[in-house]
């Protein structure tokens, strides 16, 4: 049968399992557009209100759901205006697919009107991309697309379709053959000799600790994590987007480790004779200062991305694989083992940590961002989806909003995208429709992509918004109380009102300013079945501790003072 | 006592689709993660739709490893390989243009292509054209013995290295309209009609 390309993406979607794709019309998507009027039933389609709030839309989608996020733009400056998103997504294994349109293929080339290189300027933050320059291509392409972004280490993918190709009729052809790839086999299972040396290590280790990271859920591989843990007595360390790989009630989870990691974290891992690195990539906010890391530990580290193994921290085994294939192939071998003075020396820091607790402090008049995250936490039963945006909200939201199933915390992490959290909460509820869904978001981040509200409203998203609002660009202003003399440059923010803002799109809301303030109005954004809005105005000038100052010792942190020390 | 030289440049080589835009992910690849490689070279292979890059790294084999582990990441990018200690033959082609406009100079050319794998490949009155294929090594030996007489303009392609015996680095990938195609063969196989 012959199709038009721009029917034939709509048909290799739909192939795909796609459901909803989140975009902007344009000149050069336009065939497109109209095709999609074909397919409304089918395929739903989410106006957004920029196209940066589509990337980070489908992001959400694809790290609530584990399915690929589809976005779409038009070319040029609508496909630029991805760009953010697309980073994002690479620097946290995100698996979306973006399709853009593109100005005819006469007239690459020409600087002609809304044209972008955009292959050239994704090229360094997509896993791969592609400009399709025949339409019979076009169903294969959109196929290898999807195989690409969601096997091995998972990223986003972009398809530039000119126009002309859009246009075009040709036989559709959907290729049911897996795809395979000469140039791309990513790596799966661990050879016998590796596992031993493992298993040798692990059997040696007297002061073990694992690091847990995004990896085990991409995998699938929380029971498998947890066995491990459980049978061989390993305290395990949480990365920030590792959180969910293990429940935090869980008496062996220690923490979150890194620049605001728990103190019990940041002192086993420096203390350890035994790191194991599960699906995490020893980034700079875990590490701090690589020489001085955890030293006296011998360091085995699994990760699907070959690259990532001796990168930054040299492993004395390394496996390149599917963490839950490769777990399940060391399981039978693993023999039980306690560690208890190793344990015990941990509960010790743990409980040094608890005495620090911002919720013990006496803060009569004060509204605190750990108090606003843990009440949340309390009044949505721990059970959540929470979507953060980037800064000292994040952190607290990570220390104080305890995770107990995989995907239920989504941040930008490795990219620290602010305006990354309000429209991945939009996306992480369309693929989770019977999930609460929170963004807790700061008052800078939300401001770069508020406008997503009449997004929100136009499809009545059931997203509750708490904004955590001290008018300061907080973790800047904290920086500059630490390292720049308290000098304020260009972090106090003069904000609107968030709630006439609200007001003005059509979503009820509520502010808060009062501790006692909180349940009520978490009640009633709870009671809506649709958006919601509530300020949260904290004290402006909070910290975030405990905090090691970048590229500083882990073991150097400063701590958060125990109560009647502030 | 002389200082043993030991050679610390490793060589990367890439089989890679000989398609457009794969020299700039790769070239986008090394600018990006900082990679400091000494030389590239792309030629094509007996397969049409394959090209061959050998990469040559000042810095050690782990540092190759690292750039081969990336590399081996680009889809295009079918099968890396770093050759370190294996046995294999590598070679440099230079380009030396010289001033040929005395006696002396005419001599002392002639003398010295005599004594290396060299050839003059044009000549006149004021400039003569030295070609000159080997290793990287006896090249920048030769360069130097010429420098003397005055090199106006030189260009090396840099180095293409080969595993010797029946180490063979090759692919049966073809191409990607293939590719497609026989995907699309498969479906009709099936019976299946959209």
């Amino acid at each position: 049968m012959k199709l038009k390309g721009s029917e034939i993406i709509m048909e290799s979607l739909l192939r795909e399992g796609v459901d909803v794709m989140f975009g902007y019309p344009g000149g050069a998507i336009l065939p497109t557009y109209d095709a999609m009027s074909l397919y409304e039933d089918r395929l739903h389609h989410v106006l957004v209100r920029h196209e940066q709030g589509a990337s980070h839309m489908a992001d959400g989608y694809a790290r609530a759901t584990g399915k690929v996020g589809v976005c779409i733009a038009t070319s040029g400056p609508g496909a630029t205006n991805l760009v953010t998103g697309l980073a994002t997504a690479m620097m946290d294994s995100s698996a979306i697919v973006a399709i853009t349109g593109q100005v005819p293929i006469p007239a690459i080339g020409s600087d002609a009107f809304q044209e972008t290189d955009v292959t050239g300027v994704t090229l360094p933050i997509t896993k791969h991309n592609y400009l399709v320059t025949d339409a019979r291509d076009l169903a294969y392409t959109i196929k290898e697309a999807f195989h690409i972004a969601r096997t091995g280490r998972p990223g986003p993918v972009l398809v530039d379709v000119p126009k002309d190709v859009q246009n075009a009729e040709t036989e559709f052809i959907w290729p049911e053959a897996d795809i395979e790839l000469p140039g791309y086999d990513p790596p799966w299972s661990a050879r016998e000799y590796e596992l031993d040396a493992a298993l040798r290590l692990i059997a040696e280790a007297e002061r073990p600790i694992i690091l847990a990271g995004h990896g085990i859920m991409m995998s699938g591989a929380m029971n498998e994590l947890r066995e491990l843990a459980e049978r061989a007595q390993i305290p395990v360390s949480l990365t920030l987007l590792g959180k969910g790989a293990m429940p935090e009630d869980h008496p062996l989870v220690i923490g979150m480790m890194g620049m605001h990691g728990e103190a019990s974290s940041n002192l086993a891992i420096q203390e350890a004779d035994l790191l194991i690195a599960l699906g995490m990539r020893f980034d700079d906010r875990v590490t701090g200062n690589l020489k001085t890391y955890a030293q006296n530990a011998k360091k085995i580290h699994i990760d699907i991305d070959r690259s990532e193994i001796n990168k930054n921290v040299k492993a004395d085994v390394g496996i390149a694989g599917d963490l839950k294939t490769i777990l399940t192939q060391l399981l039978p071998k693993l023999e039980g083992k306690s560690h208890p003075a190793w344990i015990g020396q941990i509960r010790d820091w743990l409980e040094d940590s608890s005495e620090r607790d911002i919720l013990n402090y006496e803060t009569p008049g004060m509204l605190l961002t750990a108090q606003v995250v843990n009440d949340i936490w309390k009044l949505t039963g721990g059970d959540a989806i929470t979507v953060t945006d980037v800064g000292q909200h994040q952190m607290l939201e990570a220390q104080y909003y305890p995770h107990q199933r995989p995907a239920t915390l989504l941040t930008s992490g490795g990219l620290g995208t602010m305006g990354f959290g309000f429209p991945a909460a939009i996306g992480a509820k369309f693929g989770q429709p019977d999930e609460e869904i929170w963004a807790i978001v700061g008052d800078g981040g939300f401001q770069m992509t508020l406008c997503e509200m009449a997004t929100a409203v136009q499809e009545n998203v059931n997203v509750n918004i708490a904004i955590i609002n001290n008018n300061f660009l907080g973790m800047v202003r904290q920086w500059q109380e630490l390292f720049f003399e308290k000098r304020y440059q260009a972090t106090p923010m003069v904000n609107p009102d968030f709630c006439k803002l609200a007001d003005a799109y059509g979503i009820p809301n509520r502010c808060v300013t009062q501790r006692d303030e909180i349940e009520d109005a978490v009640r009633f954004a709870q009671s809506i079945d649709g958006p919601t809005l509530i300020e949260f105005v904290v004290e402006k000038e909070e910290m975030v501790y405990p905090m090691v100052p970048a590229g500083a010792d882990l073991h150097d942190m400063k701590r958060r003072p125990k109560p009647g020390e502030a | 006592m002389a200082e043993l030289q030991i050679d610390s440049k490793v060589t990367v080589v890439a089989l890679v689709e000989n398609e457009p835009g794969v020299l700039n992910r790769i070239a986008s690849l090394f600018r990006r993660r900082a990679f400091n490689i000494d030389s590239l070279t792309v030629g094509r292979t007996h397969r049409p739709h394959i090209s061959r890059m050998t990469i040559r790294v000042d810095a050690g084999p782990e540092y190759a490893r690292k750039i081969a582990t990336n590399l081996q990441k680009l889809v295009n990018v079918i099968d890396v390989r770093v050759i370190d200690n294996e046995p294999h033959v590598e070679r440099d082609l230079a380009l030396i243009k010289v001033r040929n406009d005395d006696a002396d100079s005419r001599n002392t050319i002639t003398e010295i292509c005599d004594r290396y794998p060299a050839r003059i490949v044009d000549i006149g009155p004021k400039v003569a054209i030295i070609e000159m294929v080997g290793t990287e090594d006896i090249i920048e030996e030769f360069i130097e013995q010429v420098r003397p007489i005055g090199i106006v303009e030189m260009i090396r392609t840099g180095v293409v290295s080969m595993g010797r015996g029946t180490r063979i680095h090759d692919t049966n990938f073809i191409d990607r309209r293939t590719l497609i195609e026989a995907a699309s063969k498969a479906r009709r196989g099936n019976g299946r009609i959209v």
